[in-house]
This record gives structure tokens, C-alpha cells and sequence, in this order.
């Protein structure tokens, strides 16, 4: 493993195996146990590092840093596009003296997280950047897959909504085509990048020509500013082309899963018995978020413990 | 007013001889009581003419200073450069544009010819007072509001027409605004890889399609500044085929950088048209080569190290290039074999020199010419160091490259404004 976690495409079919083999082990050390807690990085320090609101993320990699028992700093930075506050660098500078092992973070600019890693010595995890990526989001969803479905290599997976701005979609076509998955974006036309003949994997228009033969479909958020913009007419029209209502659904292969980041908007991207349906691993990707990224910080900072907290010691100090 | 025998020096990389200035001049005979300088190896050609340069005052002195950005323009070569017009204020009237030609004109390191800006307050929306800038002591005569476009296409017709009473030109900065707003880098594979939004070269390749069609019917002359694409080459070879008096240039970085260094997400490499693909780099070479595109202009665009060191999408455009010009062109012609010394004499300092109307530069190396000269090993290789610089801004894409040919000499009218690569 890299040092930083910045690009799901830095990850080795290897470095990804091991994350999701390390988030099952997370998961099977922590199940039925009353306390949750490991001491693997007790005395290391995660910063959580936000520049744009998201409450699920860090809380995800706030429960995840301390179920591994590392002191956990929340430090929501100030600073948009439009008002910048401290510079990036200074905030670096600042989290760096303070001594972090790690820094989670979040930012409205593509490559932040790239820059942030040149300043500061410490593991950098990117927890989103602008339109960039979401690497820890891809490999939450390509554990569930795999936990769902039992395997990855050539599974046919959709990414269904806003690619081009999508961050999710850049770490998942990149993630999941690492591990042997055939991935197909499917959005309308303007919602693809230029350059998407690039990445590996196949482009659509059409999402009911391509859910007959998806075994796992992946909802994307429509941005509530991307209705605004032009990209498409009306909500309503993108909902009839490209949203997953319930007769759609039923086109999918029997044992295919659905799948949205979250958080979701219901009645446009999905409706809402699609979401609630057995098929749905909504919930279940949340809940995996948590061990996957238990597996990415204990993989970055080194974790030499054993996983397992032996039978009774549990918290010991 | 001092003399010189420059001895040994090779004319646009000719054969050896002797070069005597005298009274600003080059003359015919030995001047009595001339220094000498041994030229041996050393290349001379017309003192290269920008016609692109951010002095950044009036309004960002921490950025440049007409002093600095002159000072760094002579050591790179440079014995005249147009200092471009969005400052702040605006070089909109005849006040600003003539004291930035007062400060060029005391600091002494080159001719200063300031850019009128097109439109008042670069708004795009009228006219600014083209002809009391044209008569002010500025002379000015090339116009353009860059950094933005003259979108409007009346108000660009009409500033095309207007230009024509004092021979003026327009320099277009074409840029579509609306097909770019928010954009952050060249619109293709690497876009959509990093996430960053895209500036199709459709955007500058419609306006100058319009733009050339617009000089056409109304019988003016255009200038293109930036041309960063293929498509842009094609457009100009076009409107040039068809007799049109449309000229066009090209920047250093554009000829020799390419989009996927913003894979690093510095924003040193952030810049306006920005860098574009491999196969663009090709035409531009080939379009520079075959003359489509007449001149080399160095876009320089100082930053400070803070608008620089922020957020990509937060960071300034623009890079330096005054002290890299001639080593890049270097590098991506002359190594390449896509252009001889003569022919980047002619691409740096003639052609430019008549787009700008400026006489007494670009001219041949021979008696009678003005001094305006410099000399340049061809051999030398040096490395690029953000901190050896004389710009005040360190913002360079060029940092820790090892690029050829180093400028030894420049003389403005007969006067050496650097000797042994360093201010004189």
C-alpha cells in the first residue's frame, strides 16, 4: 500500500484485495462483541479534515478511527471557493504541528487531497475532492458487492447517473475494473465526460438496454445544481430516462443488487420502493463504510497488531 | 553612447564575422575607442519583440513591476515587449497607458509599448477611447482586452472597423466565455480523469472563425493571441490562404506543454488557454514552422506565490516566460529541426515587430539598423531556477528543467541593458 489513499487507480488488484480481506477481518473481529472497540491504533492521532459539509463521511471515518481506538480531532475548515479562509497550506501546516497521523479529507477543490500530501507527513486519506474521486466510497461499495453477490471478477456492474461530475463513478469505474469487473457508465449524454473513451470501461445512453444484463446497478446522486445547469430538461424527464423505479427494476437479472451512495433522492435517481426493496443494499453500504474504513487506516498507519483482540482482553486499558 | 566590436558573432547562426555599433547603430566601420566583446560561438539575432506581456502595473506590484518585468524581458532577449492592458486600472485611456510607457521608458531595460484595452474597464461592453490612446505620447496601437474575449460580435466589428483610421489592430483573446465558464483545464481525456472542468478547444476555435470572417468583411487586420489548438492553426492557415490580413501567435508553454502534467494538480501549471494535447503541440510547431502562425509571444503572467500555492480550482492562471522564451523555442524548433536561427529571428522579433508597427525592431543585422540585438550561446544548457529569476513572481513551469541555448548579451539602441547573461 501507497502511503496516501488519493486515487482508487492507485490501488494494486493486491492493495484492494487486501483492504477488502482486512475490512472483512474488521468486520468478523467486531461481530457480536458488546464493546466495539480494538486497540490497534490507540495513541495515534486521525484528523478529520473538512471543507465541505458531510455528515455521513466523517462521521463514517470518525466511528471507524475510533472503533480502532485512535484519538479522533474533527476540524471543519472554513473556506469555499467564493471566501477562502486560511489557505490549504497554512491548515496543513497547522494539523502537521499538531502532530496527525492521519488526515481524512474532504474538499470542494479536485486534487486537494493530491496537494495536502505534499505538506503534510502523515497519511492522507481522501475522503472526496470536488469531481474528482472517492476512493474509500468505492471500495465500501466493492466490498458489498462482494459480500453480496461473492465475487467481483466478472460481475457486470452499471454506474448509473451524473458521471461527469460524479466522484464516486471516477473511484468505482476504476476500483471495480481493477478487480475484474466489466463496468458500464449509463447517463444521458451530457452527463459524460469528453474523455471517457479513456477509462476502462463501456459508455451507455440506454439504461434499458444495459439493467437485463447488470448484476449490480449503481444509483448516482442527481445534484440538485446539475438540474439547474442544463444538463438535462426537467427532473422529471432525466427520472423517465434514467431514474429506477420498480419497473425497471424488475428487468435486472434475479440475483442483481441496487445500489446508491447516498444520500438519495427519492422519486428522482430512485424510487422509493426500489429503495426499500430486498435488493436495496443501501443501508448495508453504510454500515460496510465503517469497515472498510477501519481497513484503509489501519492499513496507512501501519498496523502491525493482530486484528483480533484475543478472546477476552478485549479494551484492556 | 557607447561603441562595440562584437567579433566572431554568427548573424541568425550565418557565418562568423564582425559587428560594429556605434551611435545606437550598427555602422560600417570600426568605431575608434570601441569595447570588444569576443563572440566567438555566440549567435546573434534582431532583439526578440514580445507582443504579450503582464507587467502587472498599475495594481499588482507584488506580482511585477514594469521595472522587474522589463529587467527579466532583457535577459531573456527581449528589447521590446507590449505590456498588456488589465491592470488595475484598466489601461482603458490615455492616462495609464502613457504611465506605463514613462516607467518603461526610465527603467531603460526595453521598449515599452503598452496594449490599449479594447473596452472600457475590459467590460465588453464599449468602446474605449482607442484613438486618445493612439494619439497620447504612448502611442499605442495594438488593442486588446486579454484575458477576457471580445465576445459581442458587433462591438467586435466595430472595433475592427474603428482600428483601421490609425492602422491599429486588434489582438483577440478567443475564448467563448459561455463555453467556459468555470473551466479549469483542456477538455479531454484528462479532464474527465481529474475531475476538473473542461475548456474545449471549440471555444477558441469558434471565436476565431468568426472573428476572421468578421475581419474579412470589413477589410481590417486581426491578431490572435494564444492560439492553443490544432483546430486554431487550421482556422488561421484557412483565412490566410484566402489572402486575409489575420496574423496569430503562440506561447512558449504551448509549444512544449502538455495537459497531463496537471495529473500533479499543481497549479504552476494552471494557465489561460490552457495547455492542450500532444497532437496540438505537433500543429502548433508545424503551424509556427510553415509560418501560419507568425509569432512566439510570451504570455508572461506573474503571480505571486500565494495565488499560486492555493486549491487548483482557487489558483490564478498564467505562468512566466520572459526568461525562458527564446530556450523554449530552442528546445521545441531548433533542436527539432522545425525551424533555423533565421527563422526564429523572423518569428520572435521581425513578424512581431510589424504586427506592433515598431521599425526600428526586427530589423535585418545591417548597417544603418538600430542596435536592437541580442546575442545567445547556442551551445549552453542551463536550469531553470524559480529563485534565480528576475521576475519578481516565481510562477515558472519550467522549474528544474535543463533547457538549451542561454541568452549572453542584449543591447537596446547600441546599449547593453545585460553582458555575460546578466543586467548590465
Amino acid at each position: 500500500m501507497n502511503r496516501h489513499l488519493l486515487s482508487a487507480g492507485d490501488l494494486s488488484r493486491e492493495d484492494a484485495l487486501l483492504v477488502l480481506d482486512t475490512a472483512a477481518e474488521m468486520e468478523a473481529a467486531l461481530a457480536g462483541r458488546s464493546i466495539k472497540k480494538l486497540p490497534t491504533l490507540r495513541g495515534r492521532t486521525v484528523v478529520n479534515l473538512f471543507f465541505e459539509d458531510s455528515t455521513r463521511t466523517r462521521t463514517s471515518f470518525e466511528v471507524a478511527a475510533k472503533r480502532l481506538s485512535a484519538d479522533v480531532i474533527n476540524f471543519a475548515a472554513k473556506g469555499s471557493s467564493v471566501s477562502k479562509g486560511e489557505s490549504l497550506k497554512d491548515t496543513a501546516l497547522t494539523l502537521e504541528a499538531m502532530g496527525s497521523d492521519a488526515v481524512v479529507v474532504r474538499h470542494w477543490s479536485s486534487g486537494a487531497p493530491h496537494q495536502l500530501s505534499h505538506w503534510i507527513r502523515g497519511s492522507v486519506v481522501n475522503a472526496g475532492d470536488g469531481t474528482h474521486e472517492h476512493p474509500t466510497q468505492a471500495l465500501l461499495d466493492a466490498y458489498t458487492i462482494r459480500r453480496r453477490i461473492g465475487r467481483l471478477e466478472g460481475l457486470n456492474v452499471a454506474v448509473v447517473g451524473d458521471v461527469l461530475h460524479s466522484r464516486v463513478a471516477r473511484s468505482n469505474v476504476l476500483l471495480l475494473s481493477t478487480l475484474g469487473a466489466e463496468v458500464t457508465v449509463v447517463a444521458p449524454p451530457t452527463l459524460i465526460p469528453v474523455g471517457v473513451h479513456a477509462w476502462p470501461c463501456a459508455v451507455s445512453y440506454d439504461l434499458d438496454a444495459v439493467l437485463p444484463k447488470t448484476d449490480a446497478v449503481m444509483m448516482l446522486r442527481v445534484q440538485h445544481e446539475r438540474m439547474q445547469g442544463g444538463f438535462f430538461p426537467t427532473t422529471r424527464e432525466y427520472s423517465r430516462r434514467y431514474g429506477l423505479d420498480s419497473r425497471r427494476m424488475a428487468s435486472l437479472p434475479d440475483d442483481a443488487i441496487v445500489m446508491h451512495p447516498g444520500p438519495m433522492n427519492r422519486g428522482v435517481e430512485i424510487a422509493a420502493e426500489v429503495a426499500d426493496s430486498v435488493r436495496s443494499t443501501i443501508v448495508e453500504q453504510v454500515a460496510n463504510g465503517v469497515s472498510v474504513r477501519m481497513a484503509v487506516l489501519y492499513l496507512l498507519l501501519g498496523g502491525q497488531t493482530d486484528i483480533d483482540p484475543g478472546p477476552n482482553e478485549a479494551v484492556a486499558s | 553612447m557607447s561603441s562595440w566590436v562584437i567579433e566572431g558573432v554568427r548573424p541568425l547562426g550565418g557565418e562568423p564575422t564582425t559587428l560594429f555599433i556605434d551611435a545606437g547603430e550598427l555602422v560600417e566601420d570600426r568605431p575608434v575607442g570601441a569595447q570588444v566583446i569576443d563572440a566567438d560561438g555566440l549567435i546573434a539575432l534582431p532583439g526578440l519583440v514580445d507582443l504579450h506581456t503582464h507587467l502587472r502595473e498599475p495594481g499588482r506590484e507584488d506580482a511585477e513591476t514594469v521595472e522587474t518585468g522589463t529587467r527579466a524581458a532583457a535577459l531573456g532577449g527581449f528589447t521590446a515587449v507590449h505590456a498588456m492592458a488589465n491592470t488595475d486600472p484598466v489601461a482603458d485611456v490615455a492616462g495609464v497607458v502613457e504611465q506605463v510607457w514613462r516607467l518603461g521608458d526610465q527603467a531603460g531595460h526595453c521598449d515599452v509599448r503598452p496594449v490599449g484595452a479594447v473596452t472600457v474597464g475590459l467590460g465588453g461592453e464599449r468602446l474605449a477611447e482607442l484613438g486618445a490612446m493612439a494619439d497620447s505620447a504612448a502611442r499605442v496601437l495594438v488593442f486588446s482586452d486579454d484575458g477576457k474575449c471580445v465576445h459581442d460580435p458587433l462591438l467586435m466589428r466595430r472595433a475592427l472597423e474603428y482600428v483601421k483610421a490609425f492602422d491599429g489592430v486588434i489582438a483577440q483573446h478567443a475564448q467563448d466565455p459561455r463555453l467556459t465558464e468555470g473551466a479549469q483545464m483542456n477538455e479531454g481525456e484528462w479532464s474527465g480523469v481529474l475531475g476538473l472542468q473542461g475548456w474545449p478547444a471549440v471555444a477558441e476555435e469558434a471565436i476565431i472563425a468568426r472573428d476572421c470572417l468578421l475581419a474579412a468583411h470589413v477589410g481590417s487586420r486581426v491578431h490572435f493571441c494564444h492560439v492553443s489548438t490544432a483546430g486554431s492553426v487550421e482556422l488561421v492557415r484557412w483565412a490566410k490562404s484566402k489572402g486575409w490580413d489575420v496574423t496569430a501567435e503562440v506561447t512558449p508553454h504551448h509549444l512544449f506543454l502538455t495537459d497531463d502534467l496537471v495529473a500533479s494538480y499543481d497549479p504552476v501549471f494552471k494557465v489561460n488557454p490552457p495547455l492542450r494535447t500532444e497532437a496540438d503541440v505537433t500543429a502548433l510547431r508545424a503551424g509556427l514552422a510553415d509560418g501560419t502562425i507568425d509569432a512566439v509571444a510570451t504570455d508572461h503572467a506573474p503571480h505571486p506565490l500565494e495565488d499560486k500555492e492555493s486549491e487548483w480550482a482557487a489558483a490564478a492562471f498564467g505562468m512566466t516566460g520572459l526568461e525562458t522564451a527564446l530556450s523554449v523555442v530552442a528546445a521545441s524548433m531548433v533542436e527539432t529541426g522545425l525551424l533555423d536561427w533565421a527563422g526564429v529571428a523572423d518569428r520572435m522579433s521581425v513578424r512581431p515587430s510589424r504586427i506592433g508597427r515598431l521599425a526600428r525592431h526586427g530589423q535585418p543585422l545591417e548597417v544603418g539598423a538600430a542596435a536592437n540585438l541580442v546575442l545567445l550561446d547556442p551551445s549552453a544548457r542551463w536550469t531553470v531556477d524559480p529563485g534565480a529569476t528576475a521576475s519578481r513572481s516565481r510562477n515558472t513551469p519550467f522549474a528544474g528543467r535543463e533547457l538549451p541555448a542561454r541568452v549572453v548579451a542584449t543591447f537596446l539602441r547600441g546599449r547593453p541593458t545585460v553582458l555575460d547573461g546578466k543586467p548590465a
